[in-house]
């Protein structure tokens, strides 16, 4: 499973939405219906599935699904 | 005019139905809800047998998503909140929503939910923990989330009394409507403390019935052979409201709720006293609120824990304020059928004075097979009575010394 299929699978279950819904440039707050509290669940479920850490300074910046991508896949060592 | 308070809605979720109709009907046929403890392994604890909710789809009251994040005391007062309001038929919207309250006991809160984070706390540390940890965890949540869901802006509290949180929350909800803050209540108490940490600290206490082969025999309220009294899941929850405001809008009344009485033994953290006189002037406080003879009394739901110093105290205690009379009283405790709800209890057995008022019939104190000594009122044993009652007492003492009797009367104009 790709990095971006990974990461619309989390959000999908966590923030119980559809798979349509998930675009790329959806924000999770606006479009997806997330609270500050969703959000850090599911960043914790990402860093979980990632093995990676993402501090709060960091979870500023991600607002929509593309910069969750991107940020997981920075830190995987991937090209963005 | 002094304001009266009525009961227009119901709703239960418990170990012996998750309707209000189930529910009576199961009391009626004198049914236990005891059985084995399923939802974690009980091996190593003392007791090994509870009154667990069954049968209960959470999915009809919550979303999936909320579900993760609910601890179960909060998702029971939900699903009994929905009931309730749906009985009462009550719309709340603009033009009521500040003059309805909402005021909701528990004994430990989201118990479960603790246990269980802190396994991941020392697991796994703390960047692990969920963030819905502390909102599901807070006893006052379960109010919280309804008056959320309902859009409930007027008063909101959550007493914490131990075993009498659901009887205290009914009795400031009481109060509220008849010093005029609020029109209508949704009250009552939930708990969701079955667990292996819930069951380990009773036991601990030997607080509890160990009568693990037996577990529709365990909880024995007022009998020789009574070992403690048996955990439960579950509540009830009501809808309060000022008479006249459920007369304009058409509403059914089931009955009136007239007197509230609290005390406090200031005596022993959890034992009650040498017969049980704050648990007497609890009941002589409520009877007075409301100008009641003590007559006037048909039943007692009692506190009747079947542990074994509850059972005989709360005799005494009933004695004292009835003399006399409290041989023409019918009392039963219908924890011998499902369990102990802690903080849920109020809620619940608020709901079976009620429907004993409106029903015109007593359910039974099951498992009753041999009165103790000094337990020698009419507790209705083994099978329901039809019998046309007045008024009714619901009886709830907690750890800490509380003691909360609310009184119900039969309406009529």
């Amino acid at each position: 499973m790709s990095i971006e299929e990974k990461v619309i699978e989390i959000i999908v279950e966590q923030l119980d939405v559809t798979r349509e819904e998930c675009v790329p440039e959806a924000a999770f707050i606006e479009d997806l219906g997330a609270d500050s509290l969703d959000l850090v669940e599911l960043i914790m479920a990402m860093e979980e599935n990632f093995g990676i850490e993402i501090s709060d300074e960091e979870l500023q910046k991600i607002r929509t699904i593309q910069d969750a991508i991107n940020y997981i896949k920075k830190k995987k060592g991937l090209a963005a | 005019m002094e304001r009266r308070v009525v009961i227009t809605g119901m709703g239960t979720v418990n170990p012996v139905g998750n309707t209000v109709e189930e529910t009576w009907a199961a009391l009626c046929a004198g049914r236990s809800g005891i059985g084995p403890i399923t939802q974690f392994d009980p091996a190593g604890l003392a007791t090994k047998i509870a009154g667990e909710v069954k049968g209960f789809d959470p999915l009809r009251h919550v979303e999936k998503k909320e579900l993760r994040r609910l601890d179960d005391f909060i998702v029971y007062a939900l699903a009994c909140a929905d009931m309730a309001v749906q009985d009462a038929g009550l719309a709340i919207g603009a033009g009521n929503a500040e003059r309805v309250g909402t005021v909701v006991g528990s004994g430990i809160g989201g118990l479960r939910t603790i246990e269980k984070e802190h396994s991941v706390l020392e697991r796994s540390g703390p960047r692990r923990l969920s963030p819905f940890t502390i909102p599901a965890v807070l006893p006052n949540l379960a109010a919280g989330q309804i008056s959320i869901r309902y859009g409930a802006k007027g008063p909101i509290s959550c007493p914490v009394t131990a075993c009498a949180a659901g009887t205290s929350a009914i009795g400031m909800a009481f109060r509220l409507i008849k010093d005029g803050y609020a029109d209508a209540m949704i009250t009552g108490g939930v708990e969701a403390a079955v667990s292996a940490f819930g069951i380990a600290g009773f036991n601990a206490m030997r607080a509890l019935s160990t009568r693990n082969d037996e577990p529709e025999k365990a909880s024995r309220p007022f009998d020789r052979n009574r070992d403690g009294f048996v955990m439960a899941d579950g509540g009830g929850i009501l809808v309060l409201e000022d008479l006249a405001h459920a007369r304009r809008r058409g509403a059914r009344i089931y009955a009136e709720i007239c007197g509230y009485g609290c005390t406090a033994d200031a005596y022993h953290m959890a034992a009650p006293p040498p017969g049980h006189e704050g648990a007497a002037r609890s009941m002589a406080m409520a009877l007075q609120s409301c100008g009641m003879e003590p007559a006037a009394v048909g039943y007692i739901n009692a506190h009747g824990t079947a542990t074994p110093l509850n059972d005989v105290y709360e005799t005494q205690a009933i004695k004292r304020v009835f003399g006399e009379h409290s041989r023409r009283l019918a009392v039963s405790s219908t924890k011998s059928m499902t369990g102990h709800m802690l903080g849920g209890a109020g809620g619940f057995e608020a709901i079976v004075a009620v429907k004993v008022l409106h029903e015109g019939v007593v359910p039974p104190t099951i498992n009753l097979d041999d009165p103790d000594e000094g337990c020698d009122l009419d507790y209705v044993p083994h099978r329901a009575r039809a019998m046309s009652v007045e008024a009714a007492l619901s009886n709830t003492f907690g750890f800490g010394g509380v003691n909360a009797v609310l009184v119900f009367r039969q309406y009529r104009d």
